[in-house]
């Protein structure tokens, strides 16, 4: 199968080879944000190591066989984070970056949110609260036609102020979805500032252990970490939540744990400085002299 | 302890009923129900998701046939379409049955986005709908819900008039895959259509011919305007009675041939009168540039009077005396000239 040879090839990827990768990523997000004059800066960033991960490692989805009913699926809840979707797209070949072109633009399939428009792209995400809902009916459907995939939902941790977040674990729980995995950019910011301040969720452990889910908290920027809370087994009859540590803004240095980058463009520059900062980055992995973080 | 629901039917209303060659049928729920489990044993695809509604949706026996056809999510509407989506996007052909109130105002942005915006074909079913519960109050009734979905793209919205219309539109919904809004109430309600009849979504069935005035009604509505029918017919008045079965897409031709042929127009819904069937007729005729008297009926936008389905119907001329009125009314001010 298609998905499983590129997913084999993948697997060949070292911590390194996606460190790369990420610094990739982030400066074309960056770029494609900056062309478009609209995007969630701040989200990407936190969540694209996490997208590394899902799409370079983890993931048995592939351009050739969307269409798989076997395939993994990836839900992105926190759907304002598209940009860094997009670009993780492209790069596993699922459309050539070139038609971000038109990202936000006139009769552009590249919109502010996720879309089936997009090829790769599972559901239309954007209001916060849906994803895990939509994960929770997906996997109910795998387990009732025995069929072996896994479903990946990426939530924001202002995000799980949603109750219907909390309708959705208590129903994966009581379904015994043990092929459900939501993972939770934890980068402690929302739009108006601390999420604790602005109205606490924490411990955000305790709550989804309370919900009978099998927890993990990983730093979610460490690709091994991720990796491994990804796709290694639980507990039987138990959906798991990977509570990935990540810092907002995550890799320009004046974006790093600022609520104000949410959203929003930079100058002219500040993206030359973000540039310089990421090509920086960029060579000094490829001198070998660091890891990503 | 309460007292006996009030007929939804007067002597007079039965009587006419009895001339019509009218019978009493079962309640929509139950059909939709029976319908639905011969579908889902035939269909292990199909599944029917509920919010603790299975006794409320009449699924007691789908559940006990098929206990591995029916998700379970409790009280939580908008899990219950987001869950329904999922599975729909799987390729289960799915039922999200809850009561109509909750689910299309608790669960409208999960219908907007995860079924209708993501195109994923789910059957939302709203049971006891509009004022079935009407003694329950406001906080159980829905007389937005055609309102809201009608200004939803992509999802189809149906209201059958009686346990013919209620089995066609749920066989065909699970065949066409397309998002689909349902709803019906649970009293028992006449049979209008003679076997044989043809059931198409989106093409509204004559019930009567007339053109001195015609009834465009939907879902438990209907019957009146074919009784009310029967009263102008004494008084040498011919009403058409259309079934408007499905509110969106609307057969407009439907409405356009009531307003070129007919005297007056008069439409009926469980309803607000705010966005619902009529409006739609309305907005129909006025683009046509049709110019006759016009009326919808409906509720009200007023604290819906409490009492039975049979009080609140009757206290909004959604009755057989209170359509013959209207017609006989707006057929004295005549076509605008």
């Amino acid at each position: 199968m298609t998905s499983t040879s590129t997913q084999s090839d993948r697997a060949a990827l070292s911590d390194h080879d996606l460190a790369l990768r990420s610094v990739a990523y982030r400066r074309s997000m960056l770029r494609w944000i900056k062309h478009a004059g609209a995007g969630h800066t701040g989200g990407g960033l936190s969540c694209i190591d996490i997208l590394n991960v899902l799409y370079n490692r983890v993931l048995r989805v592939s351009p050739e066989a969307f269409g798989d009913p076997d395939r993994d699926r990836y839900i992105q809840s926190k759907g304002h984070a598209v940009e860094a979707l997009y670009v993780v797209l492209a790069d596993r070949g699922f459309f050539p970056e070139a038609r971000l072109e038109t990202l936000c633009g006139y009769d552009s399939p590249f919109v502010g949110h996720p879309t089936r428009a997009v090829p790769g792209i599972e559901h239309n995400t954007g209001a916060l609260g849906h994803g895990l809902s939509i994960g929770v009916g997906t996997a109910i459907a795998g387990k009732k036609d025995r069929r072996d995939f896994r479903v990946y939902v990426l939530m924001g941790d202002g995000e799980l102020a949603e109750g219907s977040n909390w309708e959705a674990a208590m129903s994966a729980a009581h379904y015994r979805l043990d092929n459900l995995v939501a993972i939770v950019d934890h980068n402690t910011l929302q739009i108006t500032g601390r999420t604790r301040d602005v109205c606490c969720n924490e411990p955000l452990d305790e709550k989804f252990r309370a919900f009978n889910w099998d927890v993990r908290t990983v730093d979610g920027h460490d690709f091994a970490a991720l990796t491994d809370a990804l796709v290694s087994a639980g507990p039987t009859g138990r959906p798991r939540v990977v509570i990935a540590d990540t810092v907002k803004g995550k890799g320009v240095s004046f974006m790093q744990d600022v609520a104000k980058w949410h959203h929003g463009v930079p100058s002219d520059g500040e993206y030359a400085q973000a540039v310089r900062e990421l090509d920086a980055l960029s060579e000094q992995l490829a001198r070998g002299r660091g890891g990503a973080r | 302890m309460s007292a006996p629901a009030p007929s939804m039917y007067s002597p007079e209303a039965t009587a006419m009923a009895e001339k019509l060659g009218l019978k009493m049928g079962r309640p929509n729920l139950e059909v939709f129900a029976e319908t639905l489990l011969s579908l889902a044993k035939e269909d292990r695809q199909v599944l029917a998701v509920t919010s603790d509604s299975r006794g409320s949706g009449k699924l007691g026996p789908f559940g006990q046939a098929l206990p591995e056809q029916i998700v379970e999510l409790g009280i939580a509407e908008q899990n219950l379409v987001g869950v329904a989506a999922g599975l729909a996007s799987a390729g289960k052909t799915v039922f999200a049955v809850s009561p109509a109130c909750f689910l299309t105002a608790r669960a409208l942005e999960q219908i907007k986005n995860d079924v209708a915006y993501s195109d994923n074909p789910v059957n939302v079913i709203g049971i006891s709908a509009g004022v079935s519960y009407g003694a329950l109050g406001s906080t159980h009734h829905s007389l937005h819900d055609l309102a809201a979905l009608r200004a939803i793209n992509n999802i189809d919205v149906v209201v059958p008039a009686d346990n013919f219309e209620t089995r066609e539109v749920v066989r065909q919904s699970a065949k066409r895959a397309a998002p689909t809004y349902v709803r019906f109430g649970k009293a028992p309600v006449y049979d209008l259509h003679p076997a044989g009849a043809r059931f198409e979504l989106g093409q509204s069935i004559r019930l009567r011919e007339g053109t001195d005035v015609a009834f465009i009604a939907t879902g438990e509505a209907v019957v009146h305007a074919l009784l009310a029918a029967g009263v102008l017919a004494e008084t040498g008045v011919t009403a058409r009675v259309v079934s408007m079965h499905t509110v969106k897409p609307l057969d407009a031709q439907a409405v356009l041939a009531a307003g070129r042929e007919c005297g007056a127009v008069i439409t009926v819904e469980e309803h607000s009168v705010f966005g619902g069937l009529g409006e739609a007729c309305a907005a129909v005729l006025m683009q046509a540039g049709a110019s006759l008297p016009f009326q919808i009926v409906g509720i009200p936008d007023e604290h819906t009077v409490t009492g039975s389905q049979a009080d609140i119907f009757r206290h909004y001329g959604i009755s057989m005396d209170g359509l013959a009125a209207r017609a006989a009314g707006l057929l004295r001010r005549g076509r605008p000239r």
